[in-house]
């Protein structure tokens, strides 16, 4: 008799797939976030020490590597953002059907880029060009 | 037959002895946090330029500086949770767990204070 296929735990067959990535993004994003609350309480709390201590963390922030890492939290920010948006309609039962999750999956990260794109142009504008 | 004790039948709360108070309040959370973090990109965006003028300036108007106190201490209690869940599933031993979930409270505990008191002491302060 031939040996039967025995089943295998989901983690071992299923096909990689953009929507499982946009998935594990946002936890990824979330976790890296979590850091990013370390430098959002660090420019308040620099702000409310006086203008000497706000200019200290602003040199900090916009070294190559604060900007680096602001713009890396940025792009977190719009993706966990937009994505959440999308998990929150899930939860409310919407956007299940396949064709949908994907437009909408799409739509999330090419969204996140975008929406980082202009926040350091407008940024940049802002700061007369010398972002 | 079941032996589940009416209460606990009632309550409906299982093995984890916790009910759906973590998945609601992360949703809660993230709905006010799209409206605090939209209206706190948009508004940063709007100053003048981000000297310490301009941002103490804004952050003593009374509207930004209880918004963003809500801010701050909606994201840090929406980080708690999803911190708090990644703690759970990845982190094995029960000792480290609880551990590293102490530590983990501990912080965003002190991150929130430390932020919203910065806020305040902005707000209250003289104007600039």
């Amino acid at each position: 008799m031939a040996k039967r296929e025995r089943p295998l735990s989901p983690f071992m067959h299923y096909r990689w797939q953009y929507t499982n990535t946009l998935s594990i993004l946002h936890r990824l994003t979330g976790l890296f976030l979590a850091f990013g609350l370390i430098a959002l309480v660090y420019w308040l709390v620099a702000l409310a020490g006086g203008p000497e201590q706000y200019a200290d963390a602003a040199a900090v922030l916009s070294s190559p590597l604060g900007n680096l890492a602001l713009v890396a939290w940025s792009l977190s920010f719009f993706y966990h953002f937009l994505n959440g948006i999308r998990h929150l309609f899930w939860d409310a039962g919407h956007g299940f059907e396949l064709k949908v999750a994907r437009q909408t999956g799409w739509a999330t990260f090419i969204g996140a880029i975008v929406l980082t794109a202009i926040f350091w142009t407008v940024l940049a504008v802002q700061m007369g060009g010398a972002a | 037959m079941s032996l589940r004790s009416p209460l606990s039948k009632v309550l409906g709360r299982g093995s984890a002895k916790n009910g759906v108070g973590h998945w609601w309040a992360q949703r809660v959370t993230a709905s006010a946090l799209i409206l605090l973090t939209a209206w706190f990109v948009i508004a940063l965006l709007s100053l003048p330029a981000l000297d310490y003028a301009s941002v103490a300036a804004w952050v003593h108007a009374p509207l930004s500086a209880v918004l963003l106190s809500l801010l701050v201490g909606t994201l840090v209690y929406h980080s708690q949770l999803g911190v708090q869940v990644v703690v759970e599933d990845y982190v094995a031993s029960k000792g480290i767990k609880v551990l590293t979930m102490l530590i983990v409270n501990f912080v965003h505990v002190l991150l929130g204070a430390l932020g919203v008191f910065a806020v305040l002491r902005v707000a209250f302060g003289a104007a600039v």
